[in-house]
């Protein structure tokens, strides 16, 4: 080969290896992207049906039940506007308690539960989902608290439960 | 006083970091030699007054001062002392401190050991870091000061996060940062060559050493990271492709493509304006990486709009940095010129094959990481991008690269012969295959996956073997241990860092292939079982700890009939931020880990629990440690000592090359 065509092989390979490496990636990007909606979102059926996707909100207050099973466990997530009924079979993270913010993944069933694979709790006292931080802003952030905020390496979230 | 003192040495560092930024550069590129000399005094100067605003922070820590915000926001009274240093880099000020203070304590390493580069390139790479670090200097004194005052003073500290009160998070980020900063030097180094023009052999040979301590800190940063996930947040997972993670990870697979794409400059004088692409992408990513971490804009974007100053400077310093080197590079990289042209087939296209592939990956890991933080800060909803992307991103690009790993080192430079290169490797290849189908079906498991994984471990490690028999050959020695010994040991680092991989994908490939977990209700003398393992729940007892009350759970572990051993895990309340924390208990093995974490208690002394049965996860971290030791034997190799020892190298190196390149 001359000298000019083994350059052209060349680019063409490194082409034709970018290229599958494009396809690759955006089609599982495609197919991989998790989306997320809020209760009221839920509640008037913006979410997509059959596919996994996630809410957040605060986990309403004396909603929790627990099976006689000892794993599952039923609350509801609301964003003080709309509730929406989540079951979860599994372990819950350390951070999820009442009246916290919560973030759940999961498919909504036809009873219009939602059945949740996991369910995620940012491992920091001050984490919320930001709808739900939203709807508690004006009631607690203060200039003040703002700057003494931690900021921990929160994104290290306990993705809690089997997938 | 003393934080103040730590604030006025931080304000002192800044003026001196000003200095060596500007006065040597120019002097370099003026010709001034007493301009230039002015870099390294300046670099150590530097180093002591970073030093002594760390000491002053550690000081603050020690002694419980809580009318500094920063020591109240992440201490408390009742914190033991080793955690109380370790929280000098629990949060955003404080780690910037440690990044800064490593910054000037890789400066201080290049001032004493670049006794043998010439003046203007020394000028240069401590002129560059200079810079990076009136950028974070600037940043700290200005919107992050770890030694802000809060008047009145907090009676009490509102304590350390409990996730990071554990031994592996007091040595986690001081690794991690070694390795960020570590490619400061490479990345100084790169501008180096631009600002000079001058891009040769001697250049990378120089640079490499520091670019694989680097690699080898930030390698055993992240695998302690994987661990101190694996058993401190207690559900058994090693990775997640979290979006920290990432940051962490990026650099990394540049930082892997620098090491190769070094060694065909050092070697063979190619690649160089890849090369230098390449350090200038590692050490960005390093920015971007410890910016995402740090400034909050992960747990939500609006969070970093809420401290605009901050969010805007990290901007502005990323574009400065990022750009600014791009553009230098746009600008300068035409004139340090391609390097010797190569066949397809040789050793030279295998590692540009490489490079690309690691390249991609970066950029496909990058594409998941940031793309929802743009979404989201452009309020177009909110996405997450799971595991199951980067799976399935990450394993048909690694696959070639694993492949191409073993043949690479058997290939001649320039040109190489596939027919040959088959006919060699042929027995690896035959052993391999076998190997990889037959051992799952002993195991009764079959799976794709499983022997495509072990196919590329147990291929690793064979043509290994077959590069080191060739290399035998060559080198002189009457006993196979002289001849053992004469191989270089830049090419044993070579071959325990590829052993090193196969080890961390046997690690993989077992534990995606054969874990099992249970999460389970068990009363108090209930057995579950797992594996060939039998638990026996004996009940929870609560201990108080120094800063925190516990429920702590005994299991007995017993195969056929034996005790194995007995395991304690504990569900620990946190008092002063009423943090629940799950501590798991972990018998850990050679070919697997026990592990047990409590849940919740449920009525009557039951809890639910969570059990796993883990064949070879410690591969997996052993795997990282196998790779850094590569490192760390290739750069006690004898060519790098000789470079230091001599005093002016820059010419026979730069004759040797001119001759290569007439031949």
């Amino acid at each position: 080969m001359k000298p000019r065509h083994k350059r052209f092989a060349f680019i063409g390979l490194g082409l034709l290896v970018l290229g599958v490496a494009t396809v690759l990636i955006l089609n599982a990007f495609q197919s991989n992207l998790v989306f997320f909606f809020t209760p009221t979102q839920v509640a008037s059926g913006e979410v997509p049906q059959g596919r996994s996707f996630r809410i957040g909100g605060m986990v309403e207050d004396g909603s929790l039940v627990r099976e006689n099973d000892g794993l599952t466990v039923r609350f509801i997530v609301t964003d003080t506007a709309k509730r929406v009924p989540v079951t979860y079979k599994g372990i819950l993270p350390d951070l999820f308690k009442e009246g916290k913010g919560a973030v759940a993944q999961g498919k909504l069933n036809a009873e219009g539960t939602f059945v949740a694979s996991e369910v995620l709790a940012k491992h920091d006292e001050n984490y919320m989902p930001p709808e739900a931080a939203e709807a508690l802003a004006k009631a607690k952030a203060s200039g003040a608290q703002q700057s003494k905020s931690l900021v921990v390496p929160q994104g290290r979230q306990g993705r809690e439960g089997s997938l | 006083m003393i934080p103040e003192i730590g604030h006025f040495a931080l304000i002192l560092a800044l003026c001196v970091a000003v200095v060596q930024g500007i006065l040597p550069i120019y002097g370099a590129a003026v010709g001034n030699s007493a301009l230039m000399a002015v870099a390294k005094p300046a670099a150590r100067g530097q180093f002591l007054l970073v030093l002594t605003a760390f000491c002053c922070l550690g000081y603050a820590f020690a002694e419980k001062d809580f009318s500094v915000l920063y020591v109240a926001a992440t201490s408390n009274s009742q914190l033991p002392l080793h955690y109380r240093l370790a929280a000098i880099w629990g949060a955003h000020e404080g780690s910037l401190l440690l990044w800064t203070f490593i910054l000037s304590l890789w400066m201080f390493a290049v001032t004493l050991f670049s006794a043998h580069l010439p003046d203007a390139t020394r000028s240069r790479i401590l002129g560059v870091m200079g810079l990076v670090s009136v950028g974070f200097l600037l940043f700290m004194l200005t919107v992050s000061n770890p030694f802000e005052r809060l008047i009145p003073a907090a009676l009490d500290g509102r304590d350390l996060n409990p996730l990071l009160q554990d031994p592996g998070m007091v040595i986690h980020p001081p690794m991690l940062y070694m390795g960020y900063v570590g490619f400061s030097v490479a990345f100084a180094f790169a501008i180096a060559a631009l600002l000079g023009g001058n891009l040769d052999a001697a250049w990378a040979r120089w640079s490499r050493p520091w670019t694989t301590v680097a690699w080898c800190f930030l390698t055993v940063g992240i695998a302690m990271g994987s661990g101190w996930a694996y058993y401190e947040l207690g559900w058994g997972g090693w990775w997640f492709w979290d979006p920290v993670e990432n940051a962490s990870f990026m650099p990394w697979l540049a930082g892997t493509a620098l090491v190769h794409s070094l060694a065909v400059t050092d070697k063979r004088g190619g690649f160089k304006v890849w090369t230098v692409l390449l350090a200038i992408m590692a050490f960005s990513l390093s920015l971007l990486g410890t910016f995402l971490v740090r400034s909050g804009v992960l747990t939500s974007v609006h969070a970093f709009a809420t401290d605009p100053k901050r969010g805007l400077f990290i901007l502005a310093f990323l574009a400065v940095v990022i750009g600014g080197s791009l553009a230098l590079y746009a600008w300068r990289a035409p004139r340090v010129g391609l390097g010797g042209s190569f066949a397809m087939v040789s050793r030279e296209g295998m590692l540009l094959a490489n490079n690309v592939l690691l390249v991609a990956a970066m950029g496909s890991v990058l594409l998941g990481t940031l793309y929802p933080l743009f979404l989201d800060a452009l309020d177009l909803g909110k996405i997450s991008v799971g595991p199951p992307y980067f799976d399935s991103v990450f394993v048909p690009l690694m696959v070639p690269a694993i492949f191409l790993m073993g043949i690479g080192p058997l290939a001649q430079w320039k040109k190489a012969s596939l027919p040959d290169l088959a006919k060699r490797l042929q027995w690896a290849f035959g052993v391999s295959v076998v190997t990889a189908l037959a051992l799952p079906v002993v195991m009764r498991n079959w799976t794709p996956l499983l022997s495509l994984g072990l196919l590329l471990a147990i291929w690793i490690v064979t043509t290994a073997v077959v590069t080191l028999r060739e290399r035998l050959t060559h080198v002189n020695g009457n006993t196979l241990v002289e001849r053992l010994a004469s191989v270089p040991k830049s090419y044993w680092g070579m071959l325990v860092a590829h052993c090193g991989i196969a080890v961390f994908i046997v690690g993989v490939t077992m534990v995606k292939g054969f874990e099992t977990e249970k999460d389970v209700r068990m009363n108090v003398g209930e057995t579950a079982t797992i594996g060939d393992y039998t638990f026996r729940f004996d009940g929870a007892q609560d201990v108080v700890g120094p800063n925190y009350t516990a429920a702590r759970g005994t299991f007995s572990v017993s195969r056929d009939g034996r005790e194995t051993t007995v395991l304690y895990p504990e569900k620990r309340r946190y008092t002063v931020q009423n943090q629940v924390m799950t501590e798991a208990a972990i018998d850990p093995g050679l070919l697997r880990d026990l592990y047990v974490s409590l849940g919740e208690p449920l009525n009557e002394g039951a809890w639910s629990v969570r059990l796993y049965h883990k064949p070879f996860v410690d591969w997996i971290w052993g795997g990282c440690f196998i790779m850094a030791l590569g490192g760390v034997l290739a750069i006690s190799d004898r060519r790098y000592r000789i470079a230091w020892r001599r005093q002016e190298p820059a010419v026979p190196a730069s004759t040797r090359t001119a001759r290569r390149k007439v031949a």
